[in-house]
């Protein structure tokens, strides 16, 4: 299985580039221009992996200060013996994270040894969590999956399997570069120190004591409660992450088993390869035809591993967006918690005035127990019952300015969250649209590749 | 017809053109049936084969003698075309086409039209058309074995189908079995000698076969049984033969598993189309729920349809132009195989007669008989007749494996260029929409 060419994806000024990096610039600069037809049919000499670069330079062409300062990269990938938590012997992954500064150099002059350090997949998790905790409002960058899911049968399911560790470091490579692109969570020291700083880094996160915050969420995540006034935007968007998620869900699993038939068919064409060349040693003027064009059916039947390998690489961008969704989910039910903290306080400072009301003038509107036991033991005296007032005064006020806090909140979240959905659609739209034509590109050089065996083995039909 | 000297057959030439006799005339006469009654009747007719077919209509064995004949009737420009054609002429067309149902209170059944175009004499017309069902080409195949021994016989598509399984009357199964017989009958037209067979002028020509069918059922007695006669064995066989049967057997097994890999890959690659067509209707349903999304969305379901409709249409062609005639070509060679075999018992019997004979001869001076030397005439003909089919057989074969394979290629070549087409409009229509969203946005 060939191996990708560690993507260089951080955006520089054009004189720090590769020429192949240039040439990915160009190319994405043609297809977003308007004349269309030339620009993207010429591109069909596109392999997968350069029209995701496309997006990844997308990425990075929206220009956030962080990239402006620093090129990242996730270029290796180490298999590492080490013990564990329970001081056990593990094998695992470490990723190599490489930062450079993004200036243009002088000409001539040697560009400086990056920084880089290096991190697992455990590191990358704890990251991830800070930033689901201490940015709610915002939809998270989701990072490659755990474990091998939607595999068709060749594909291993290995955590330690090359692929899958080469799909993950890129994938890994992707998570960074989103975070470092986006406008919001590109500010965070906590992410910066995570690309700079190898061994404190973990106490440092640690520090901001986010693990509290985690499991207050993860309790509010789980919980049942009914929002009694839901907003029809957050609640429409909720309905469609679902139907996101359930839309590529499906997609994978009957892309993985076209996936796996497709190798059939190809697989056993090789047969024609054998029969042919055992065929052509009992015919004289026919032999070397048969022969030639029995090579030929091997090499179609050789052809399947890479195309379905280049395929993985679809997958990966899809199963991107369907992890995207969790977070979107996630979004949603952080904004239904704080409606529901809001209401609930709403609702609480209605009561309190109630009793207020009640206390003042005497009448019973609601039943509370201090009202019952009045009734039944005798009125209070007038010292306990202004006492009381008071109290009540104190707590609706401070439920006045609980109130204007929670709806402060509530606004602010409904604000910025509002900004990063706009912002994540318009990334997904993009995103899955370039998906969709990177994946076309790829059935035509499927095509290609198909009639360019054919017609060898047409021609040694013909000298038959 | 003196008995003592050897006769030399018409295959060796010898007989003068005036004394050969006009095939039609003698197709009339009822075939003889045993090799026991030849013997005794040698006196009377002219001398026969063993199987009681007047020398007369089993032609000149050889090409050459052959050519002298067409030298009188027919003009000799060899096909320049066709590199693998024999240099005999080509002045007998023939063509099986439109199938019709016939119903019957007896029975349902198929017809085709075989049409003729001739200048040969032995045609009274220069064309000919009739209607003809299989029981009439199994008719033809059973008598042109049977008067031509020594020769190939070209095979009919398979005889019987099971019914409930396979549908006798759909298009494709009748189609496919058209092709095939006009196969056949084009090959028996180009045979040079075959295709001066009375029978398959009868067949080529007569209104009504149904008589000919009588009478060769009266007359068919013993006729499949004649090569069984005594029980000889064959001491050595010439190693050419040994070849040929050793070539045949290979090759046949090589036909079965380029059988079986075609099979598996139509099977596969119906299961990879149910899987497929899912496929397409899931990035339908994703359309759905999207807005941006649901023209690319859309665009990449209609194109994976199309892919699969282009394969459908490659694996319908798989099953119909090259499965049978690989089939074919292993009943061929089965046909060859039988001839073979038909050839060592002549050799065979000749040699246990000339034994015989020998032996004999030692014991009481009594010399050769004639039919021993006919045996040996019967069996230097065959021998010739199967040499010469063989190096024809070998370049048809050479001619339509090559037709057979690119078609093939071509089959697929096609498939992936409808495919490539069709993603590459799928890219076209979305950069269009694009540029027309952006010049809309910019008005």
């Amino acid at each position: 299985m060939g191996r990708r060419e560690p993507s260089r994806g951080g955006a520089s000024a054009p004189a720090q580039l590769t020429a192949d990096q240039q040439r990915k610039r160009e190319v994405k600069m043609m297809a977003d221009s308007d004349s269309a037809d030339v620009a993207l049919i010429g591109n069909t000499d596109l392999t997968s992996s350069e029209s995701e670069n496309n997006i990844v330079n997308t990425m990075v062409e929206k220009g956030t200060a962080l990239l402006r300062k620093i090129e990242i990269n996730v270029p290796e990938a180490e298999k590492r013996t080490g013990k564990n938590t329970v001081n056990m012997q593990e094998t695992y992954t470490a990723y190599l994270i490489e930062t450079r500064p993004a200036e243009s150099l002088p000409e001539g002059s040697v560009p400086a040894t990056p920084d880089s350090l290096w991190r697992r997949y455990s590191e990358f998790e704890l990251l991830r969590m800070y930033l689901l905790v201490t940015y709610p409002y915002i939809i998270i960058p989701p990072l490659p999956e755990k474990r091998a899911e939607f595999v068709w049968h060749k594909l291993s399911a290995d955590n330690l399997d090359p692929d899958f560790v080469e799909r993950r470091r890129v994938g890994l490579e992707n998570f960074l570069l989103r975070v470092a692109s986006h406008p919001v969570l590109s500010t965070d020291k906590i992410f910066y120190r995570f690309l700079t700083e190898e061994k404190k880094w973990k106490d440092e996160v640690l520090e901001t004591g986010f693990q509290d915050k985690a499991d207050s969420r993860l309790k509010s995540l789980s919980a049942m409660y009914r929002v009694k006034n839901p907003d029809k935007k957050f609640t429409a968007l909720k309905l469609y992450s679902d139907e996101l998620s359930a839309a590529i869900s499906q997609l994978l699993r009957v892309r993985a088993r076209v996936a796996d038939r497709l190798y059939g068919v190809y697989k056993v064409h090789g047969n024609y390869g054998r029969v042919f060349s055992e065929w052509s040693a009992i015919e004289k003027e026919m032999g070397d035809g048969l022969q030639s064009a029995g090579h030929h059916m091997d090499t179609y039947a050789a052809s399947i591993d890479d195309i379905l390998e280049e395929e993985e690489h679809y997958a990966d961008q899809l199963k991107e967006y369907l992890f995207y969704t969790d977070a979107v989910r996630s979004v949603c039910r952080k904004h239904e918690l704080i409606q529901y903290e809001l209401e609930t306080a709403a609702q609480d400072l209605v009561s309190k005035k109630q009793q207020k009301e009640e206390l003042t003038t005497g009448t019973v509107r609601i039943f509370s127990l201090k009202g019952m036991t009045s009734k039944i033991f005798g009125q209070e005296s007038q010292e306990q019952r202004e006492s009381r007032l008071a109290a009540l005064e104190q707590s609706i006020q401070e439920g006045e300015e609980a109130l204007k806090e929670k709806n402060k909140e509530c606004q602010e979240f409904l604000q910025t969250a509002w900004e990063d959905i706009e912002r994540f659609k318009e990334q997904k739209d993009r995103d899955l649209r370039d998906a969709l034509i990177n994946y076309a590109i790829m059935q035509i050089t499927m095509c290609k590749k198909g009639i360019q065996v054919w017609s060898n083995a047409k021609e040694c039909f013909n000298k038959m | 017809m003196s008995a003592g000297a050897p006769r030399g057959l018409a295959s060796s030439g010898q007989k003068p053109i005036g004394e050969i006799l006009h095939p039609l005339c003698v197709a009339e006469e009822p075939l003889s049936p045993g090799p026991d009654v030849t013997v005794d009747t040698e006196g009377e007719k002219e001398a026969v084969l063993t199987n009681g077919t007047p020398v007369e209509t089993s032609s000149p064995a050889s090409a050459s003698s052959l050519f002298n004949r067409l030298q009188l009737d027919d003009d000799l420009e060899a096909d320049g075309r066709d590199p693998y054609a024999s240099t005999e002429a080509h002045d007998l067309f023939v063509t099986v086409d439109d199938p019709k149902k016939h119903v019957s209170t007896m029975e349902t059944y198929i017809t085709y039209r075989v049409s003729t175009k001739t200048t040969r004499i032995e045609f009274d017309l220069p064309e000919y058309c009739v209607r003809r069902r299989y029981q009439d080409f199994d008719w033809l195949r059973i008598k042109l074995e049977d008067s031509q021994p020594t020769h190939l016989i070209p095979p009919l598509p398979e005889k019987f189908v099971m019914k409930g399984v396979v549908d006798r009357f759909s298009e494709d199964f009748v189609e496919t079995r058209m092709k095939a017989l006009d196969k056949f009958l084009k090959r028996v037209a180009d045979h040079p000698v075959l295709s001066f067979n009375p029978h398959l002028n009868a067949f080529l020509s007569a209104k009504d076969l149904n008589k000919r069918q009588g009478l060769a059922l009266l007359t068919k007695v013993g006729e499949s049984v004649k090569h069984v006669a005594g029980g000889y064995k064959l001491k050595v066989r010439p190693a050419e033969f040994c070849a040929m049967g050793e070539y045949l057997d290979t090759f046949s097994q090589k036909l079965g598993t380029i059988d079986r890999i075609a099979q598996r890959i139509l099977f596969l690659q119906s299961e990879y189309l149910t899987e497929v067509r899912e496929y397409s209707s899931v990035y339908s349903s994703w359309a759905g729920s999207e807005e941006e999304l649901q023209r690319p969305l859309e665009g990449v379901s209609c194109t994976v349809s199309k892919s699969c409709q282009a394969l459908e249409d490659l694996s319908e062609n798989m099953g119909q132009d090259f499965l049978p005639v690989l089939r074919e070509y292993v009943l061929y060679v089965e046909s060859m195989k039988n001839v073979l075999r038909k050839r060592d018992q002549s050799q065979a019997e000749y040699e246990g007669r000339l034994e015989a004979a020998v032996l004999r001869r030692q014991e009481d001076k009594s010399p050769i008989p004639v039919e021993v030397e006919k045996c040996q005439d019967r069996v230097e003909c065959f021998n010739a007749d199967l040499k010469a089919d063989w190096e024809r057989w070998q370049s048809n074969k050479r001619q339509d494996f090559k037709q057979l394979l690119t078609g093939v290629a071509d089959k697929n070549i096609h498939y992936f260029e409808t495919c490539q087409a069709a993603w590459e409009s799928f890219i076209t229509v979305l950069q269009d929409k694009q540029t027309e969203d952006r010049t809309g946005e910019t008005n």
